[in-house]
């Protein structure tokens, strides 16, 4: 999951009886499947909740290519260069599609940026982690881009048309992101032996983070009451969090990796997998800036945004240039 | 001198001789970079034959809040589908 604990500015979920016209008329209609688009009437708790939202999710895209961008210099083979390229540049069109989906909100995207750099914005946590071998761009693949469509899929339905629809686009696309790492992941586990010492250790230091990707349990939590009626949020953190692990296990297994995780069992009453808590401790630590990259990554995004700044203005003044001659020409 | 690229509205003619369809937006300081900007960002896996791109700020759109009445004229008329009409069996297929 991209977009971590968004607050909802509310306290308590409010039933139709509550709300006044408007709101009720609004609920009413997400209540009965309708899309809301970016010129109806929205509740402000709505407009800003999505734009914390679907900012974090565009800021996680962008981010997201720097743990992987690492290792495009290093890929083992051209195949596989090329791959990696196309899969870093398409998590830039992520981002691109969920930036203009926010924009709809009237927020522009250098403000959104702006507030990422200042440190008002977050974005995923798992990119906080450091990508040390190239069997990490395999378990990134396989496990990160994995957790992100669990809680991708079922998004394409949320209310908001623009986020919607972003998220049908990157849907599509995001399959090849898992099915790439799955597959640098065989190659390294029917490797050698350092090979599948790699693979095994990769997996060791993805599990949990990728585990926390989905937030903690927000069985109690009145944001996910109130983000899930206005269908904003589909699922609980705890019911995608239980899917990935029972899709992720046999997938494990398949490649004769052991999960690193003692408590990890079949349980037959719930038809799913239990298995143990990531260390919320050391989520909460990573969110408030303290992980193994944070400082590493917001230097990259700024740097990169001043660099830039240049090019960004060039482009502008040249065609504000040729536009005052062209109208003077007229 | 800060200032933001402006925003255009992207429309793409898929493969199969359709309509150019809006895809969504994105920033761009001219026309000339909005179509390859929109390349590299709606066409990566060959969704398209043409592009074009229009300025946000050159769209005129109807009021979502007068729907109803803009749209009335055609609810009631019923008429103007061809399921509206009963023809007999016997003269086939029309």
């Amino acid at each position: 999951m991209y977009a971590q604990m968004v607050k909802t500015d509310s306290s308590k979920v409010r039933d139709l009886s509550e709300m006044t016209d408007e709101e009720r008329a609004f609920q009413e209609r997400i209540d009965r499947g309708e899309k809301i688009e970016p010129t109806d009437w929205m509740p402000d708790g709505y407009r800003k909740t999505l734009i914390r939202q679907i900012g974090q999710h565009a800021h996680s895209e962008i981010v997201g290519q720097l743990p992987e961008g690492n290792w495009i210099t290093r890929a083992p083979t051209l195949e596989r260069k090329a791959i990696l390229l196309a899969k870093v540049q398409d998590e830039a069109g992520h981002g691109l599609y969920l930036y203009c989906a926010a924009e709809t909100l009237g927020v522009s995207r250098d403000e959104l940026i702006e507030l990422l750099h200042a440190g008002k914005m977050k974005y995923s946590s798992i990119f906080n982690y450091p990508t040390l071998t190239w069997a990490d761009i395999g378990a990134v693949g396989w496990l990160v881009d994995g957790a992100a469509i669990m809680n991708q899929v079922p998004l394409q339905r949320t209310s908001f048309g623009p986020y919607s629809r972003a998220m049908v686009r990157i849907c599509k696309e995001e399959s090849f992101h898992q099915r790439q790492g799955f597959d640098i992941m065989m190659k390294m586990a029917n490797g050698n032996s350092a090979q599948r010492h790699m693979a095994q250790d990769a997996l060791n230091r993805f599990w949990y983070p990728s585990l926390m990707m989905f937030g903690p349990s927000d069985k109690e939590s009145v944001h996910s009451a109130q983000s899930m009626a206005w269908k904003i949020k589909i699922n609980t953190n705890d019911e995608l969090r239980q899917k990935f692990v029972d899709q992720t296990v046999p997938q494990a297994e398949y490649l004769g990796l052991t999960v690193p995780d003692e408590n990890l069992e079949w349980n037959e009453d719930k038809g799913g997998y239990d298995f143990s808590e990531p260390d919320w401790t050391e989520f909460f630590e990573v969110l408030k800036g303290n992980g193994p990259c944070n400082r590493e990554r917001m230097e990259a995004r700024v740097k990169a945004w001043d660099d830039g700044a240049w090019v960004r203005d060039g482009l502008m003044a040249h065609a504000e240039k040729r536009h005052a001659s062209r109208t003077a020409a007229e | 001198m800060k200032k933001e690229w402006p925003l255009w509205e992207v429309f793409i003619r898929g493969q199969h001789g359709l309509n150019h369809r809006h895809v969504g937006s994105l920033h761009a300081p001219d026309a000339e970079l909005a179509l390859k900007n929109a390349r590299d960002v709606y066409t990566r896996r060959r969704e398209g034959v043409s592009i074009w791109v229009v300025p946000s700020t050159q769209i005129t759109a109807s009021d979502p809040g007068s729907k109803d009445s803009l749209f009335e004229p055609s609810k009631d008329k019923i008429y103007r589908h061809p399921s509206f009409y009963d023809i007999p069996e016997d003269v086939g297929k029309m």
